[in-house]
């Protein structure tokens, strides 16, 4: 696990939403939080690095912001990493986890509309050669306001 | 400036279209992220920083901040809890859970009987498997889910964990 100082866990205790809308965000982060606008931007460089830090940005509403559509296949154990390197390379997929289940690779697939989707959902059902479990949302009930990080649990022996 | 009803992708070399690709990737980090996005898509920096507050003010953005991998925080229990919910309750139920502080995310999604019976969707994440297991018991003691079907898929791995990417443009 990457080695977090307070200024790292402030930054993203504050920061997960409510970025300042402004044309020197990194500045106006850094009065906040009394340190300098270059010591945040290298903070966020070196989170990013670490791979702790995604990205700083908006996360977009999927419904609105295009077609999504959740999908799961099942494939023998052995086959699992290759099956799944075939789903991240094609177009639009933007998460893939292994789950403890006889569906065993769950993957998000993203397009721009849902003619392109579904598109993508062929091509890639007709590449791996097994029936693919679509998942459409109905509703969702939950606003992602970035969750608070329980650091305390963390450090727990 | 009109507003964003044309989600449905334009493809073009630069307009708003060019800023939702390129805002989907992140910001850069320099001192004036948006002048520098304003650059690559022939906006000013004044331009850029209007279309977003309207993309916010509308929910097409939901929030604008640091997006964090939990797995590289140490957050590595991450399961998706399904439920076989009666169609007329799904709703009240998932809104229940979703105010639940352990729950992360939560969604209904159509059944695909018989392989997939399950109509509500939600996401705990934890440090440790047995942390969410306990988070759960209680959800379901709180809530009366004793009698519902569930099932409880914690994931294994993580191939790939990024955003979405929405719009017709390659990318870089």
């Amino acid at each position: 696990m990457a080695e977090l100082d307070a200024l790292d866990r402030r930054l993203i205790d504050a920061f997960q939403r409510d970025l300042p809308l402004c044309p020197r965000p990194f500045a106006a982060m850094a009065e906040r939080l009394g340190v300098s606008e270059a010591q945040v931007v290298q903070r966020l460089q070196a989170l990013q690095r670490c791979e702790v830090l995604s990205r700083v940005g908006p996360v977009f509403d999927h419904a609105r912001a295009g077609a999504s559509l959740l999908a799961a296949v099942s494939v023998p154990e052995a086959e699992r990493d290759a099956v799944a390197a075939a789903i991240n390379r094609s177009p639009g997929v933007n998460h893939n986890y292994a789950r403890e289940h006889r569906y065993n690779l769950w993957f998000v697939m993203t397009a721009a509309d849902e003619v392109q989707l579904e598109a993508r959902l062929e091509a890639l059902e007709e590449e791996l050669g097994r029936p693919l479990l679509r998942l459409p949302m109905v509703e969702g009930y939950h606003i992602d306001l970035g969750f608070p990080i329980p650091w305390a649990e963390l450090e727990a022996p | 400036m009109s507003l964003p009803a044309a989600l449905p992708t334009i493809p073009g070399p630069a307009g708003p279209q060019r800023l939702r690709a390129l805002l989907e990737r992140g910001l850069p980090l320099t001192e004036r992220p948006w002048q520098a996005l304003a650059e690559q898509c022939g906006m000013s920096e004044g331009e850029v920083l209007a279309w977003v507050e309207c993309w916010q003010r509308e929910g097409l953005i939901k929030r604008l901040g640091l997006v964090v991998r939990h797995h590289a925080l140490g957050i590595r229990a991450n399961a998706m809890v399904v439920w076989d919910l009666p169609d007329e309750s799904v709703a009240e139920m998932g809104r229940r859970l979703a105010a639940e502080p352990a729950v992360t995310l939560c969604y209904r999604r159509r059944r695909q009987p018989p392989e997939w019976p399950y109509n509500l969707f939600c996401m705990i994440h934890g440090s440790r498997r047995e942390r969410v297991l306990a988070a759960l018991d209680e959800i379901v003691g709180r809530h009366g889910l004793q009698g519902i079907p569930r099932r409880v898929l914690f994931s294994l791995k993580a191939y790939k964990q990024c955003g979405g990417r929405y719009t017709h443009e390659e990318q870089p």
